[in-house]
């Protein structure tokens, strides 16, 4: 049996979506800025996609730019905001649990003279605002923070957030990276009070290689991108066109089925949560209930690493995630768990299951049939015994 | 500035290692070795346990553990593999390129596992050189 529990990471992309995105490849290929027929066409199926994504956050469609994807959108959003604000301050403020794409682009502003805070979070993975009122000074420009955190599905305070940033006298811009919360959470701009809203389409069933972002009309921003002929200023560069009618497809299905599809991921997702609560040794990661999301299942199987874990449940058909050192770069563990207080031996261990709407109740069945014997194998090979972490 | 890759972009397994990993030969705990050497640390995300049983300066047997990655797991396997039946002095003179090679290399960024288990067989053979020399006759495997 093939199981895919890496939907945190990408989607299968829903044959609906193909379906509208191919003839974007072959018959209505126009470049849309030029206002033939062809290019006509292609600019027409943009504005469609602006409505369609706009709608689903309770945005504008102008407010919609499109880009390569959400890391892209975060760029543009936060060095943008940064650079048209500088005479305003130079104080950023985000967390600690924050996706890379957001972690480096602040860095990279820290050496252009940008002073950053980064938000400690309490061991469920909540934001600590009160923090965030504390850092709050008069050189703030800009806060950003995720919606739902990637790695360990907590859902975050942003619209009280919003509301901090709202009553201070001074604006201050309001940055959401939503890849990993569209689809999953409601994402209603007014409601969040948010300035920018990254949005990834590979995340929720379109085509990889695009996303958007929102931002509010009126907001200063400058390009952080150069070139010419397209039909954004904020990121030139003729659009992907087949890419962003297979995002507006994907979005019309994902809020045709919204609340269908939360509640069946929500369902899987506890059935995982209980199945892994009984191997011994083990932590959830994260809150429960409401304010985790639907999709996110993550565990911790003490006295074993997670990257033979990941492969050996490949071995079984079983594709998931880790947050072990051992997969990434740097051979540290991930940031995320770090910052919720796990020690680096339990990171290591650390695995993440993601669902979509396309997993059924079988597929659950036989992971949690698997999981429990793979991290018995492992923990028998390993010389780290859980009972000592 | 040229191109590259990412460390992640270019971590790719050899079918070898992969093999390796999947069906470890050597993996296990041994009874009443004559070494037991450790290296690593779970922090760091890998340890290493190396068993020896050696018989009149040879090793007759040898097993592992492993807390690790797939890389941790098969150059362990692959170390114990090319030590096993080898007089001590010749398992001295193991060089750590040996052991990538014998699994058709290594991802740069997983060197450190076979450096790891070879420092571990570095460290049980000198323990067993040293009681050794403490002792006057040969202690018996």
């Amino acid at each position: 049996m093939r199981v895919y529990l890496d939907n945190g990471t990408t989607t299968p992309v829903a044959p609906e979506v193909v379906e509208a995105m191919l003839p974007y490849f072959t018959e209505k290929f126009g470049h849309p800025v030029f206002p033939y027929s062809l290019g006509q066409e292609a600019a027409d199926a943009v504005e469609r996609a602006q409505e369609i994504i706009a709608r689903s956050i309770n945005a504008r469609p102008e407010e919609v730019v499109f880009t390569s994807g959400a890391t892209q959108a975060n760029d543009m959003a936060i060095r943008g905001i940064a650079y048209a604000n500088r005479n305003r301050g130079r104080h950023l403020i985000t967390t600690k649990v924050e996706n890379p794409s957001v972690l480096r682009v602040c860095e990279r502003l820290e050496k252009e003279g940008f002073r950053v805070d980064y938000l400690p979070v309490d061991a469920e993975g909540f934001v600590d605002t009160a923090e965030l009122e504390k850092r709050l000074s008069d050189e703030t420009i800009l806060v950003s923070v995720a919606n739902v955190n990637d790695e360990i599905g907590t859902i975050e305070p942003v619209e009280e957030i919003g509301e901090i940033l709202r009553e201070r006298q001074r604006k201050i811009y309001l940055h959401v990276n939503a890849a990993a919360g569209y689809g999953r959470v409601e994402v209603d701009v007014k409601k969040i009070g948010a300035d920018l809203v990254s949005l990834s389409a590979h995340k929720i069933h379109g085509p990889k290689g695009v996303g958007a972002l929102y931002v509010a009309e009126g907001t200063p921003i400058e390009p952080v991108y150069f070139g010419y002929i397209s039909l954004f200023n904020l990121r030139p560069g003729t659009e992907n066109i087949p890419g962003i009618v297979g995002f507006g497809r994907a979005v019309e299905l994902m809020m045709e089925n919204f609340e269908r599809d939360v509640a069946h991921m929500t369902r899987l997702r506890d059935r995982l949560i209980s199945g892994f609560e009984e191997i011994p040794y083990t932590l959830i990661n994260g809150p429960r209930g409401k304010k985790r999301s639907p999709a996110n299942v993550s565990c911790s199987f003490k006295g074993l690493e997670g990257e033979s874990m990941m492969l050996h449940l490949d071995l079984n058909g079983i594709s998931v995630a880790t947050g072990s050192a051992c997969s990434t770069t740097k051979l540290e563990p991930s940031h995320v768990l770090t910052a919720i207080g796990l020690k680096a031996a339990v990171a290591h261990g650390t695995i993440r299951f993601t669902l979509s709407r396309y997993n059924t109740e079988e597929e659950i069945d036989y992971t949690l049939s698997v999981v429990p014997r793979v991290v018995e194998q492992l923990r028998r090979i390993s010389p780290v015994k859980p009972e000592q972490l | 500035m040229t191109v590259e890759y990412t460390e992640r972009g270019m971590l790719k397994y050899s079918e070898k290692l992969l093999e390796r990993f999947r069906n470890p030969k050597h993996i296990g705990e041994m009874e009443n070795p004559t070494v037991v050497a450790e290296e690593g640390d779970p922090q760091c995300g890998d340890m290493f346990r190396l068993y020896l049983k050696i018989e009149d300066d040879r090793i007759v047997d040898a097993k592992f553990l492993s807390f690790g990655c797939a890389a941790n797991i098969a150059t362990g396997d692959m170390t114990v593999e090319l030590v096993k039946g080898k007089t001590v002095a010749e398992a001295e003179r193991l060089q750590i390129k040996e052991i990538a090679d014998a699994l058709g290399g290594l991802p740069l960024i997983k060197m450190h596992c076979a450096v790891l288990s070879y420092k571990t067989l570095k460290k049980a053979l000198a323990e067993y050189r040293k009681s050794r020399a403490g002792s006057v006759s040969p202690p018996q495997g």
